[in-house]
């Protein structure tokens, strides 16, 4: 099939940036979305024309690196949700399609090249507080303390998240709630991270509102667009956990 | 030259407790001294780095990707082994130790592998500890699972993201060491050489991957845990940033790269649709006990797979091995699929794939317990084939996804340049010629939080050093390779693309050095890949500049390198003259197509040393040693 991309092109984080249009001829079916950018890639290189640079690695939906807006949905969850943009194949767009692909944007996530951008703020989020403080070595047996299997199941669906930072891209606000709430869920719901919650919450959050992310909307367009599916029930457990920090 | 592992001396069981305690320890007051380079982040690099800023040494740790938590040790699916015992059904240090051992065909360091084995269940008690959301039972302790080559289970898993999990624990005990300023983090920074000054490994040379500045890091000692070399075959289960690069500029500087020959080829992946493909999927070997492999009788049999009759049918597997049936070993599965597709009867397009039938079990089992068993299995399937396989058959082909070799380590885990240490997939100390399933999420945790913490101590506290800054000449020098090089690359201003010489390259380290291998295709590949070098440095193109995030530079540094490994993997193929684990020597082979070992003469590992561009790199042998194991024909009928 042959399809018309329509590219956020920025040169650097200086660059005002705007868009370019490109056609992708004799695409297959068969190919991943970026196996399409990467066949276009090849084509201009050819020409000597600079390539699109674009964040991917695993390219199977796990390590949450690769990061486009496809028609104005992030990892384009409007033609396969539940995915990364690294899984979703061209059979699901239709031959002469126009397709306009930009990065992630939000304030915290300031875009370096083309379709790739910082995101570094996730991870200063972690270093507040995202963690269980045990050093290598010491810790008890593995089953010295039960952990009853709903509670277990809950940590588990939580710690999914790849932070690709989908849910960021996908609201108004640039909140970062799902995120957060992702990992304050994960850890507080098991008794290994129950006993820092208090302070994890507390700082975590204060670095969230640092890097500036926006506040929840409570329009769940994070949960619609995350491709590990993360509830926003978590969010109310964040609220939640958050909360009880001031009694 | 003869290697010798520094294997201590003393009893299996005694020796790792017997050399902690003859190790040298740093004061504590006086580790804030020391500065460790870590390059990479995946499970051994990020258990390392948090580990050693623990003990209180400044840690500088550089990754490739935008975050240390995206490193490839990600993707792992299935488990982690460890010999708990807790389904009280006869585990024990001893038996892990064993089945590695033999899993590995006989080609493995006993007491690296026998210390692995001891250091296992402190590896569950830590990622518990952490907050790994391991699979649990009603009653609140920790399920476990069996894995091929093991009659014990001893897995622990979470869900189909062990690995995800597994570093998100390191990740996040590395993440409060560089809140706590401990670890200084330099991510999206990829290591283009290592310094060595006096002989000892002082430092490394990067490249900013988004500015492009070239910059110096000196150190005391420094750490590689940069992975497998899996994507010099182009198609892996590898993410596609996964390189040699790092391992093999160490070679370069004279650390010794041991068994590259050793690769290791799932059976069940998903297959190469075409000539776009950028990297392959895996499948859960599990769906093989359920599924039946099968191709067309006949050459050329283009009818749609529920036409072909059952008479035309060939089950390959079942066929040639009635006692295994679907489930023969990962290697014969793995070369029955290719030798049914040479002789032209693969499927699919391109012919080469071979189908993995429910329909017999469907009928048998019924679909709602073949949904229940491997849904999530069959909607990946069907995300990236488009197929349903509830429908029509699954069509799989195998696909290299790890590499046992690696830069040689001694039982320190130093390679041979003092002050080098290497960890997880990039040394080849514990997996032999053959990995077993669930073992490297082990290892690579093993090696970070249990080793090495207490081996580069030693180093450290016993090695005497000169104060060494980046203004050092050995800097300057490595810093102007690298920026020649650069230089290089954006002024050959060639046709062809970075990418069409992987590929080229891949094909045919694939052909000749892949599943099955002979003396003849060898000695073609060895002819071949001088010769597409040789056109990569005349007719590639690299656009862009140096200053600024560019991919086409970052991977034709990353290729140039497979350029010249791939050529000392095809030599390591063609001297190892026997069959052993994933390299399999067509010459030597059972009537039953078994690999066939030469314990006469091959019982080492072959360690290769550079000996300058354009020379054949000179082979070191390391005896190995069995004193607590008989060598065995590897049989599991």
């Amino acid at each position: 099939m042959n399809l018309t991309l329509r590219v956020w092109r920025q040169k650097n984080s200086q660059d005002a940036g705007k868009i370019a249009e490109y056609p992708a001829h004799d695409i297959s079916p068969d190919m991943s979305f970026l196996e399409m950018l990467d066949v276009v890639n090849e084509e201009l290189t050819r020409k000597g024309e600079d390539p699109i640079e674009f964040d991917s690695d695993c390219r199977e939906g796990i390590c949450g690196t690769c990061s486009l807006v496809i028609n104005g949905v992030p990892h384009g969850a409007q033609y396969e949700s539940g995915t990364a943009a690294c899984q979703l194949h061209m059979r699901k767009f239709k031959d002469g399609e126009v397709i306009t692909i930009e990065p992630w944007r939000a304030k915290a996530f300031p875009i370096i090249k083309d379709l790739v951008c910082d995101r570094s703020s996730f991870d200063r989020i972690i270093q507040a507080g995202g963690f269980v403080s045990v050093s290598t070595g010491g810790a008890p047996d593995a089953n010295a303390l039960p952990v009853g299997k709903p509670r277990a199941e809950r940590a588990m669906d939580a710690a999914a998240c790849i932070g690709c930072g989908a849910c960021v891209a996908a609201c108004k606000n640039a909140s970062a709630m799902l995120f957060v709430s992702a990992k304050i869920s994960h850890l507080a719901s098991l008794p290994q991270g129950r006993v820092e919650a208090r302070e994890r919450a507390l700082s975590m959050v204060a670095q969230m509102d640092k890097e500036g992310f926006g506040n929840c909307s409570n329009q769940s367009e994070c949960e619609a667009v995350c491709p590990k599916e993360i509830s926003v029930d978590f969010i109310a457990q964040l609220n939640r956990e958050y909360l009880k920090t001031a009694l | 030259m003869i290697l010798d592992g520094k294997t201590p001396s003393g009893p299996l069981a005694e020796k790792w407790d017997k050399h902690r305690f003859e190790m040298k320890l740093v004061n504590p007051a006086n580790k804030r001294k020391y500065s460790v380079i870590v390059v990479g982040s995946g499970l051994a690099g990020a258990s390392a780095a948090a580990s050693m800023a623990e003990l209180g040494y400044n840690v500088t740790c550089f990754c490739y990707q935008d975050s240390p938590r995206r490193a490839h040790s990600i993707a792992a699916q299935g488990g982690i082994n460890a010999a708990k015992n807790y389904p009280n059904d006869g585990d024990s240090v001893f038996r892990l130790f064993y089945d590695t051992i033999k899993g590995g065909d006989f080609r493995s360091r006993e007491a690296n592998v026998y210390r692995l084995a001891q250091v296992s269940s402190s590896i569950i008690d830590q990622c518990v500890a952490q907050g790994v959301p391991f699979a649990r039972e009603y009653g609140g302790f920790l399920a476990n699972r069996s894995f091929g080559g093991a009659l014990v289970s001893r897995t622990f898993y979470a869900r189909g993201q062990t690995g995800q999990q597994l570093l998100l624990g390191a990740y996040q005990a590395l993440s409060k060491q560089i809140g706590l300023g401990k670890v200084t983090m330099i991510p999206q920074t990829e290591m283009l050489d290592l310094v060595l000054v006096d002989g000892q490994a002082r430092g490394i040379v990067t490249r900013n991957l988004v500015n492009g500045k070239v910059e110096s890091h000196a150190a005391d000692a420094v750490v590689l845990a940069t992975g497998g070399y899996g994507n010099v075959f182009f198609l892996s289960t590898n993410a596609v940033g996964c390189n040699v690069t790092a391992t093999f500029r160490a070679y370069k500087k004279g650390a010794f790269f041991a068994n590259p020959c050793y690769t290791q080829i799932h059976p069940t992946c998903i297959p190469v649709t075409g000539d776009h493909q950028s990297k392959l999927t895996l499948m859960s070997e599990s769906l093989r006990n359920d599924g039946r492999v099968w191709v067309p009788k006949n050459k050329g049999d283009k009818r749609a797979p529920g036409d072909v009759p059952e008479g035309a049918r060939d089950y390959y597997l079942e066929r040639k091995y009635p006692t295994y049936g679907n489930l023969a070993p990962r290697d014969i599965s793995s070369r029955a699929a290719k030798q049914v597709c040479d002789e032209g009867r693969g499927v699919g397009p391109g012919g080469r794939g071979v189908y993995l039938d429910f329909s017999e079990a469907a009928k048998r089992l019924g679909e709602p317990v073949i949904r229940e068993r491997y849904a999530n299995l069959f909607d990946m399937y069907e995300r990236i084939t488009g197929e349903n396989p509830y429908k029509v058959p699954m069509r799989i082909y195998p696909a290299v996804h790890y590499t046992m070799g690696g830069l040689w380590v001694d039982y320190n885990l130093m390679s041979n340049i003092p002050g080098l240490h290497v960890a997880g997939e990039a040394n080849f100390s514990d997996h032999g010629a053959n990995r077993l399933g669930a073992s490297a999420l082990m290892q690579g945790l093993a090696d970070g939080y249990f080793v090495l913490p207490y081996t580069i101590g030693h180093y450290l506290a016993s090695t005497p050093r000169k104060p060494v800054t980046t203004e050092h000449a050995a800097f300057k020098k490595a810093e102007a390779d690298v920026n020649e090089k650069t230089r290089k690359f954006l002024s050959i201003k060639g046709k062809r693309t970075v990418t069409s010489f992987h590929r080229e390259l891949g094909l045919l380290l694939w052909e000749y050095c892949g599943m099955a291998r002979n003396d003849s295709g060898l000695r073609k590949a060895l002819a071949k890949i001088p010769q597409i070098r040789e056109e990569f440095w005349n007719n590639v193109t690299v656009l862009g500049e140096n200053e600024g995030l560019n991919r086409s530079l970052e991977r034709a540094g990353r290729v140039a390198d497979f350029l010249e490994f791939g050529e000392l993997m095809v030599q390591d193929a063609l001297h190892r003259n026997e069959s052993c684990g994933g390299h399999f020597r067509e010459e030597h082979q059972t009537d039953e197509g078994e690999a066939q070992r030469d314990d006469e003469n091959f019982c080492y590992v072959a360690a290769w040393q550079y000996d300058g561009d354009g020379k054949p790199a000179i082979l070191n042998k390391e005896p190995l040693v069995y004193e607590n194991v008989h060598l065995a024909q590897r049989s599991y009928k």
